[in-house]
């Protein structure tokens, strides 16, 4: 590195570690502001096609298996856990258990997507594919009812691509710990990744109940 | 202002306050409620997501700034919302 401040992971461009943390953490915050407004407008399309079809959301919200649902929430959350663990770790500089709360964050969610896969499984088995020769015969209209599936696949196939691409984050962070990159002063990225796991558990919280809790009380 | 380093007791109560949150979120989804299921529903994803920031997210301990670009960007989701749902809501008022 050549910048020509003495503290390790200080960009030449800032006073100080403070500063340079503070325009890390605005810079994305800013970015997480264009992520609320790109599900927001995926959670409005939502809202509206649910209020005007209320009984085939019901309906096609009760033929989801919630059991797996609020498995991957919990997954999530205790993923949630370890994330804000691993930054605990990082500011304390402990360097063992940072990685070791980093190879669980990624464990956890490479869980949810194997999870999210067999339910992604049992829907093309089921045909419930919109567009792909999506078949329905409980209650409620099937073009309703496929717009409801429509909405659940766009929404936890966008909510999985941020997964994936959180899981690339953790492995970069985890190969910058291993190569001693950071320092209990330095530390940064771990902080900011975390901020970013963080939010996509926040949609998950979101999603969970929205999509598979909303035909519980009706039995399935 | 020197980085403060929330303990990792409070991340443990917060995990659990978590945790408690989605049974009941779970509970309460098999009692038919009529319309308060939904509105019992986002109030407890609410209470969950704003843990989550405070909390896991630090915004509880950072600078003014940061909660100023948290807040704008609540609010600007309120907007979508708010902007959006008075045009569809207000169409049956024109009689068509």
């Amino acid at each position: 590195m050549e910048d020509t401040h003495s503290v390790k992971g200080l960009a030449h461009h800032f006073d100080d570690m403070e500063q340079q943390r503070e325009a890390g953490t605005l810079g994305m915050w800013a970015f997480l502001i264009t992520e609320i407004m790109f599900f927001g407008g995926l959670f409005m399309a939502y809202i509206l096609y649910r209020s005007k079809y209320p009984e085939a959301f019901s309906s096609a919200s009760g033929h989801l298996n919630w059991r797996l649902g609020a498995a991957n929430t919990v997954v999530l959350i205790v993923s949630s856990l370890t994330m804000a663990l691993a930054v605990y770790y990082s500011q304390t500089g402990n360097k063992r258990l940072l990685i070791t709360m980093l190879v669980l964050t990624m464990i956890l969610g490479a869980t949810f997507l194997v999870v999210k896969g067999f339910e992604y499984h049992t829907k093309w088995v089921d045909h419930l594919i919109p567009g792909f020769g999506f078949e329905w015969h409980l209650a409620g209209d099937p073009q309703k009812v496929q717009m409801f599936y429509f909405i659940y696949f766009a929404m936890t196939g966008i909510h999985a691509l941020h997964m994936v691409v959180g899981l690339g984050i953790m492995a970069v962070i985890l190969r910058m710990a291993m190569k001693d990159r950071f320092t209990q002063t330095y530390h940064s990225p771990v902080e900011i990744s975390g901020l970013y796991w963080h939010f996509v558990d926040i949609v998950w919280i979101f999603l969970f109940p929205l999509l598979y809790l909303l035909g519980a009380h009706e039995g399935h | 202002m020197s980085e403060h380093i929330v303990s990792k007791k409070i991340y443990f109560l917060i995990f659990s306050a978590l945790m408690v949150l989605t049974v009941l979120t779970v509970f309460v989804a098999t009692l038919d409620l009529g319309r308060f299921n939904a509105i019992v529903a986002l109030s407890i994803a609410v209470l969950k997501a704003m843990l989550v920031v405070l909390y896991f997210m630090h915004v509880r301990y950072s600078s003014k700034l940061t909660w100023a670009f948290v807040g704008a960007g609540f609010f600007w989701l309120a907007i979508l919302f708010a902007l959006t749902l008075s045009d569809y809501f207000s169409r049956p008022w024109l009689g068509q």
